[in-house]
């Protein structure tokens, strides 16, 4: 087959930007990207739209439970009297402690603060563990009563007719803070991996994305839970 | 045509760097395993959805063969639901979604853009690993007694009836919706970050416009298939009433979740196919496409308006008339983007010399077959028409044209017009215009009968059928022969074409585009050095006029 020129052979010379001075190649520069900042640039983005990704995934969830929510006010009043306000409060501030030192963490790796960074990434997963831990106490004082949804669904309301919207209730809550969970454990492996790191020494003012986006991650998972609360505690 | 030969261009140093590209760049399983090139990765997905071509074929095939009398005589009814639920499942998770996006778009998105690879290999890699333990999960599935409740999972049938094995299939759909999440993922960031200096926006490719509107698609509606599966598990193993009427759930609530991802998701595998018919008529009409801004916006327009139309699968199931309303209105507007680009196609063939090679004749079946699957689906988009073919062989046959007349055209297509530059050898033409000849006249027999006996009545989904509905259903089985020698001629032809077919240089159809300024194969970083772009997309013009010019001063 004869072969044809193509446009790029065709094309006048390009000046091509300077190359002698750039690369000072750091050593977390992978080969694919240009420099330090399109990586930098390319990963957050990416986190973003992962984010975006979430959302609609627990809108999902969200839009079923405002139209169970509709049909059932009553049992969705009385199913919330079931969860402990004080207890989901309490959470809730040591979640958004562990945003704050998550975001301190963030900044300790801009400034190559190595200590101070591996600390506030410690202090984030021990936050978030009593998080989860407490959701664990409350997911078995559920249980004890028999408000685990299905066969185990022992519970009978003094209003019986409610009975059945209760379940769907609990339904909604296990299965919306189960995937909370599910994300903060998640979160927490990753924390672990990036102790590890942290402690290593990777991160400063040129290669500080990987904690940036951890940090996205975590302050998601954090706002969803700002919207967990009020729906399944307070209403 | 010129005398440069693929070994004195210039561009490319003869023999050390043009020997060495991403296929022999690295030897052994492992170094194909643990990729994280994404031409590689695109191969190894070809493998993957090529087989689940077959397996979803032979379901198909099966099915044709039942129907070709009206006694239900060679599968029982439960084999029948469970045939035709894997052959949806099948077509629709594993081989129609990932097709285009994950083998072609994998292959040729980061070398349209002049990147030396997606903006995330490893997750690219693990993007795969992801779709084959989806796969896995659907093997197991059709092993161990196959699954019965229809592609659509519609509850409360499949969380409290069927006994077949739905749990373990939508664990499956579940799992493979992440892949293509981080595919589109990848695509996005890609387009946004990696793109060659010089190419701004709208000197993007139009199959880059279409990737990143079908990634768009992707990342916005997949999620919500995923909490839709699980809260369906749930109900499933915890014998809980999220959905079901008895137990004070809402069914219908089911399937506006489902069809808020499972609408769009026509236009996830319709947009990729969009992307390759844009280049292809550019290349074999050697025009710039006509409206290029129009076409590149139609497909953002698509992708839009593609989020508002999912309550027309729901015309008969319960919602208010004034919803219904709104829905089938709304669902006109998708068909003046859809128009925008097959007229401009049209337009960009008037008075070109077209050349007939096989993508081409593909691309001719796509817009015909596409035109037809689109306009009847203005037919069931109407609230009246739809009351009284829903649920019938009408239905059937207009997502297969849109699915088979578009999608896998357009993937045929795809896949040669860039075999030459994916494997380094053209493929025997003559045996590529016959096969393509037989696909068109295959898949026509095999669907346009059923638009005609699903009018006259002829529901979906049942194995045996009143007897005067035989003679167009025997036209449907023979028609589905035909398309199943259209479809093994190119598997063996492509494998032959190998080891025999001839070398292709580095532009055998004398394009313009990024991905022929490269070796055939293309290096393992892509290009030998950086490119920058300084031309529009398709600017045949000047490369033509350009190219009489070397031939003058030679």
């Amino acid at each position: 087959m004869p072969n044809n020129p193509t446009l790029h052979d065709l094309a006048l010379p390009t000046e091509l930007p300077d190359d002698d001075s750039k690369h000072h190649h750091h050593p977390f520069l992978q080969h694919h990207f240009e420099d330090m900042g399109q990586q930098h640039e390319a990963s957050t983005l990416g986190m973003w739209f992962f984010v975006a990704q979430e959302i609609l995934f627990f809108g999902g969830i969200f839009v079923a439970y405002f139209v169970y929510r509709s049909m059932y006010p009553e049992a969705w009043a009385a199913g919330a009297t079931h969860q402990s306000w004080q207890i989901g409060a309490a959470n809730t501030i040591v979640l958004i402690g562990s945003s704050l030192t998550m975001a301190l963490a963030v900044w300790g790796a801009q400034a190559a603060k190595r200590k101070f960074t591996t600390l506030m990434l410690v202090l984030t997963l021990l936050l978030g563990g009593i998080f989860v831990g407490v959701k664990g106490y409350e997911y078995y004082d559920h249980i004890h009563h028999g408000l685990f949804p299905g066969q185990a669904f022992t519970y009978v309301d003094a209003n019986p007719a409610l009975t059945r919207g209760i379940e769907l209730f609990m339904v909604f809550y296990f299965s919306m803070t189960g995937l909370h969970a599910l994300h903060m454990i998640i979160g927490a492996g990753l924390l672990l991996y990036f102790i590890r790191r942290a402690w290593r020494g990777d991160f400063g003012p040129e290669y500080y994305s990987p904690i940036e986006i951890m940090g996205l991650y975590w302050h998601f998972v954090d706002i969803v839970w700002i919207f967990l609360f009020p729906l399944l505690y307070l209403v | 045509m010129t005398t440069t030969t693929y070994d004195d261009d210039p561009q490319i140093e003869p023999t050390a760097t043009a020997k060495r590209n991403y296929l022999n760049d690295e030897y052994g399983v492992l170094s194909w395993l643990l990729t994280k090139d994404h031409k590689r990765i695109a191969i190894l997905y070809l493998f993957s959805v090529t087989i689940f071509f077959f397996v979803g074929g032979i379901f198909a095939f099966l099915m044709r063969l039942e129907l070709l009398t009206p006694e239900g005589d060679l599968l029982t009814s439960d084999t029948y639901n469970k045939f035709f639920t894997l052959h949806g499942i099948v077509m629709i998770f594993f081989f129609l979604i990932p097709a285009i996006p994950a083998v072609i778009g994998n292959f040729i998105l980061p070398i349209m853009l002049g990147a030396k690879d997606l903006a995330f290999p490893k997750l690219n890699l693990l993007s795969w690993y992801i779709y084959m333990a989806g796969g896995i999960f659907g093997v197991v599935v059709i092993i161990t007694g196959g699954v019965d409740t229809g592609w659509t999972f519609y509850t409360p049938f499949s969380t409290q009836y069927s006994n077949t094995k739905v749990f373990l299939t939508t664990a499956g759909a579940f799992i493979t919706g992440f892949s293509s999440i981080l595919t589109a993922l990848n695509f996005l960031v890609t387009t946004h970050r990696m793109r060659a200096t010089g190419l701004t926006w709208f000197r993007l490719p139009l199959f880059v416009w279409s990737m990143y509107a079908t990634s768009i698609v992707i990342m916005l509606a997949t999620p919500v298939l995923a909490i839709t599966l699980v809260l369906l598990m749930v109900e499933r193993v915890l014998k809980v009433g999220i959905f079901d009427p008895a137990l004070g759930g809402d069914p219908v609530l089911y399937q506006h979740l489902f069809w808020f991802y499972s609408h769009p998701a026509v236009y996830i595998m319709i947009l990729p196919g969009m992307a390759i018919i844009s280049e292809c008529v550019a290349a074999f009409t050697r025009k710039k496409i006509f409206g290029y801004k129009f076409v590149a916006f139609s497909s953002l327009a698509i992708a839009f308006l593609g989020f508002l139309v999912w309550a027309h699968h729901m015309f008969v199931a319960g919602i208010s008339v004034y919803a219904a309303l709104i829905f089938s209105f709304l669902t006109m507007f998708v068909a003046v983007p859809s128009a925008i680009k097959v007229f401009n196609w049209t337009a960009t063939m008037y008075k070109a010399s077209v050349s007939w090679a096989t993508p081409m004749l593909y691309v001719l079946g796509f817009i015909g077959l596409f035109t037809i699957g689109g306009v009847t689906g203005l037919f069931l988009g109407a609230l009246g028409v739809d009351v009284h073919v829903h649920d019938s062989y009408f239905v059937v046959a207009h997502f297969h044209y849109v699915m088979v007349g578009g999608t896998i055209m357009a993937f045929l297509a795809g896949i040669h017009y860039w075999w030459p530059k994916i494997t380094g050898r053209m493929y025997p033409e003559w045996w590529a215009r016959l096969s393509a000849l037989l696909v068109f006249i295959g898949f026509n027999l095999t669907f346009f009968p059923q638009f005609l006996v699903g009018y006259v009545g002829m529901p979906r989904r049942y194995h045996a059928y009143a007897p005067e509905f035989q003679v167009l259903n025997v036209l449907s089985t023979a028609g589905a022969t035909v398309l199943a020698v259209g479809y093994v001629l190119p598997m063996i032809y492509l494998i032959w074409s190998l080891k025999f077919g001839p070398k292709a240089g580095v532009n055998p159809w004398g394009a313009v585009g990024l991905e022929w300024t490269t070796s055939s194969p293309p290096p393992k970083e892509n290009f030998h050095e950086t490119p920058v772009v300084s031309w529009e997309a398709y600017d045949y013009p000047a490369f033509l006029k350009a190219m009489r010019e070397t031939q003058h001063a030679q």
